[in-house]
């Protein structure tokens, strides 16, 4: 996202009022950086460290670049190692966010129960998990001559199984008739690392095709077809190099890339992969949270028409109370650029999906909630 | 013999003085020499220690035999993790590679030693020490990129003419391991290069000339001159090339697909190393028992280098024996 200057000024009054009003509602804390806020823009200082989710990283890294050359005093780091270890780094109190592909779990694992750890961590109060990334998952193919595709998630399922073959099969004729298919073998890629992309894209397959897919969600992918390579790139370029291939990433990476990326048919019709529609999954999600705690439960089976439905959302997990005044300040003045329809637009160019107005206005509440 | 040998008076022992042992810089000397063994003997003892406290837990848990299961769930619930494939495609991915670099080596190290003239030796030299400063991530890069394109031909005729072998089954994926093995042979030849080179170059003038001038031709001279007195370094240079092999990463991790699910004792189907498998599975080490079943099979890559140098050991000592 390359921020304009009209751009920036917006954020950077968007920041000063938010600061205002926050200072209106909340007249013991963050008094004298608010203020300066108000006045400049330029006095809030210091450092703010998040660590997490890699599916972010890019997104995130945006928009640190643009927060910081509208507030040179901040230095603003993130470390994307992954939710699970960004998690964990919170839970000890080394970070000041977490990003992570799902929000913290009320069920114990391993003998940590996170939310009740996350509690610990923040004094005492809850922790929030707000949605600030939309990040659709492109199934992304490589067939020369073949622009537009059209899958529906049961026949996704069997040609990422390997029980379709052949990109000629019946079943994937049926659902393009007018376009021709070439007998080329399904070559299947998947990533070979951990990933919530793969978590969220087996969480879309098993949620709108059950029938098709047992396999429960996972990080790691649960298929024996095909073969697995690295990291968002390394699909990316097994695609690219590979007549037939298939697979499933970030909608960044298929854009760079410049791979055909298949529209989905859920069961209302053919849906191109755009930032509006799969906007309109996340605006689907169901609440899973309770009050400023946003966590979303997406419905993978969504059958409203014009929305592309293999969406991964991630979170910021932060303190709702607890962090120190300064770091209160340096949070809250983040995530409000981070939420900015501003932010939120520049992150459409580089595969992400901005957040809809309503999920996003209850983030702007949450963040303002932020003592 | 000792001139034969190369050995001259000052190497024969320690000296007969022992005056000097009692000045400052002499007992500093000794104590820094000391500690630095000591310490390098503690850091190994401590990184074996670390490795066995964090994974010991997890092979507690573990509900599949660890040595000779090829599942790999670790992820909550029941822990079910075994090596043997990773140790396969450990093992098969540098021996290949070392079946590929240990001749090209040995004839480099004897082009320069024996044939190229001095003028040209050195410089060549320094241009396969450059393969060595090449990172190994470039190397991953390169060998999917470019070599990928050179060797599928090569793999396609090795498959239609040898396919009825198990090793050379054919298969599909991009990521072969034969071609990691290749990938592999380029990063180790400098190494191997390098000290055979140096053994070569100390083969004594005499034992040459002694050759050649009972009629040997140059390649009789160096069948029977150069190459038995060099035996010991080479044999020590390709194990030092094999630990590398067997513990290099990134570019392996760059190269071969995984296939999970599916085994298959071909070199042109893709697998994970040891340390791919580590790589691939490091950005989510959220659990101490998923990460302890990692370290545990780092630990077996550990002990599985150790046992390759200690073999080199011994072979070098024997052939000492028998050269002297």
């Amino acid at each position: 996202m390359k921020l304009t200057l009209p751009g920036r000024v917006a954020g950077l009054s968007l920041v000063a009022a938010l600061a205002l009003t926050a200072c209106g509602s909340d007249n013991t804390t963050g008094d004298s950086t608010s203020s300066a806020a108000a006045s400049g823009g330029t006095a809030l200082s210091g450092t703010l460290n998040g660590e997490g989710s890699s599916a972010q990283k890019n997104a995130i890294g945006e928009v640190i670049s643009g927060y910081q050359s509208a507030n040179p005093g901040v230095t603003v780091n993130y470390n994307a190692t992954g939710s699970g270890a960004g998690i964990k780094q919170f839970l000890a109190g080394q970070v000041d966010f977490a990003g992570s592909d799902s929000a913290l779990k009320s069920e114990e694992k391993d003998g940590v129960v996170e939310t009740e750890a996350a509690k610990t961590r923040c004094g005492g109060n809850d922790a929030w998990n707000l949605p600030l990334v939309a990040g659709p998952i492109a199934v992304t193919y490589n067939l020369p001559g073949v622009d537009k595709l059209v899958l529906t998630p049961s026949v996704a399922s069997q040609m990422f199984l390997g029980k379709i073959t052949k990109w000629n099969d019946p079943k994937i004729a049926a659902l393009n008739s007018g376009v021709t298919l070439p007998a080329t073998d399904i070559k299947v890629f998947y990533r070979a690392d951990e990933s919530g992309t793969t978590e969220n894209f087996t969480k879309y397959l098993n949620g709108s095709a059950p029938a098709d897919w047992a396999a429960e969600p996972a990080k790691v992918w649960p298929g024996t077809t095909g073969e697995g390579r690295p990291q968002t790139d390394g699909v990316a370029q097994g695609v690219k190099s590979t007549e037939g291939g298939l697979s499933y990433m970030e909608w960044s990476a298929a854009k760079d890339n410049q791979l055909g990326v298949a529209q989905i048919d859920n069961g209302a019709g053919a849906v191109a992969l755009t930032g509006e529609t799969a906007g309109k999954a996340v605006a689907a999600a169901a609440p899973a949270g309770e009050g400023n705690d946003l966590k979303l439960k997406l419905d993978y089976a969504v059958k409203d028409a014009g929305t592309y439905p293999i969406v991964l959302v991630t979170y910021e997990v932060v303190c709702s109370k607890g962090l120190a005044a300064d770091k209160t300040a340096l949070v809250k003045s983040f995530l409000t650029y981070f939420a900015s329809p501003d932010t939120q637009k520049g992150l459409e160019e580089i595969g992400y999906a901005p957040l809809p107005e309503d999920v996003r206005g209850k983030v702007v509440t949450a963040i303002n909630a932020i003592s | 013999m000792t001139s034969i040998t190369g050995h001259s008076e000052a190497d024969a022992g320690p000296s007969g003085d022992m005056a000097a042992t009692g000045r400052v810089g002499d007992r500093i000397f000794s104590a820094l020499a000391t500690g630095s063994g000591v310490f390098v003997v503690t850091l190994i003892g401590l990184v074996a220690a670390f490795l066995l406290a964090q994974a010991v837990p997890s092979l507690m848990d573990n509900k599949a035999s660890f040595l000779t299961s090829r599942e790999w769930q670790v992820s909550a619930g029941d822990l079910r993790f075994g090596i043997a494939d990773l140790l396969w495609v450990t093992v098969i991915s540098s021996v290949i590679a070392m079946a590929i670099a240990v001749p090209v080596a040995i004839g480099v190290a004897l082009f320069l030693t024996q044939y190229a003239p001095r003028r040209l030796a050195r410089p060549f030299a320094s241009l396969i020490d450059l393969l060595a400063a090449v990172p190994s991530i470039v190397y991953g890069i390169w060998g999917y990129f470019v070599l990928r394109d050179f060797v599928q031909p090569v793999q396609s005729f090795v498959e239609s003419a040898l396919g009825w072998f198990p090793l050379f089954a054919p298969l599909t994926v991009s990521g072969t391991i034969f071609l990691a093995s290749i990938v592999l042979a380029i990063m180790i030849l400098p190494i191997i290069t390098a000290i055979s080179r140096e053994v070569f170059d100390q083969t004594p003038a005499a034992h040459k000339e002694a050759a050649l001038a009972l009629g040997a031709t140059r390649w009789e001279m160096v069948r029977t001159a150069v190459l038995p007195f060099g035996k010991p370094g080479v044999i020590s240079a390709s194990m030092l090339g094999l630990g590398r092999a067997l513990g290099e990463t990134i570019a392996v991790t760059l190269l071969l697909s995984v296939t999970r699910g599916t085994f298959s004792w071909s070199a042109f189907a893709g697998g994970e190393t040891f340390a791919s498998r580590i790589a691939n599975g490091s950005a989510e080490f959220d659990t101490p028992l998923k990460t302890g079943a990692y370290i545990a099979a780092g630990l077996v890559l550990f002990l599985l280098t150790f046992a390759v140098n200690a073999v080199a050991r011994i072979v070098i000592e024997r052939r000492k024996a028998f050269s002297e």
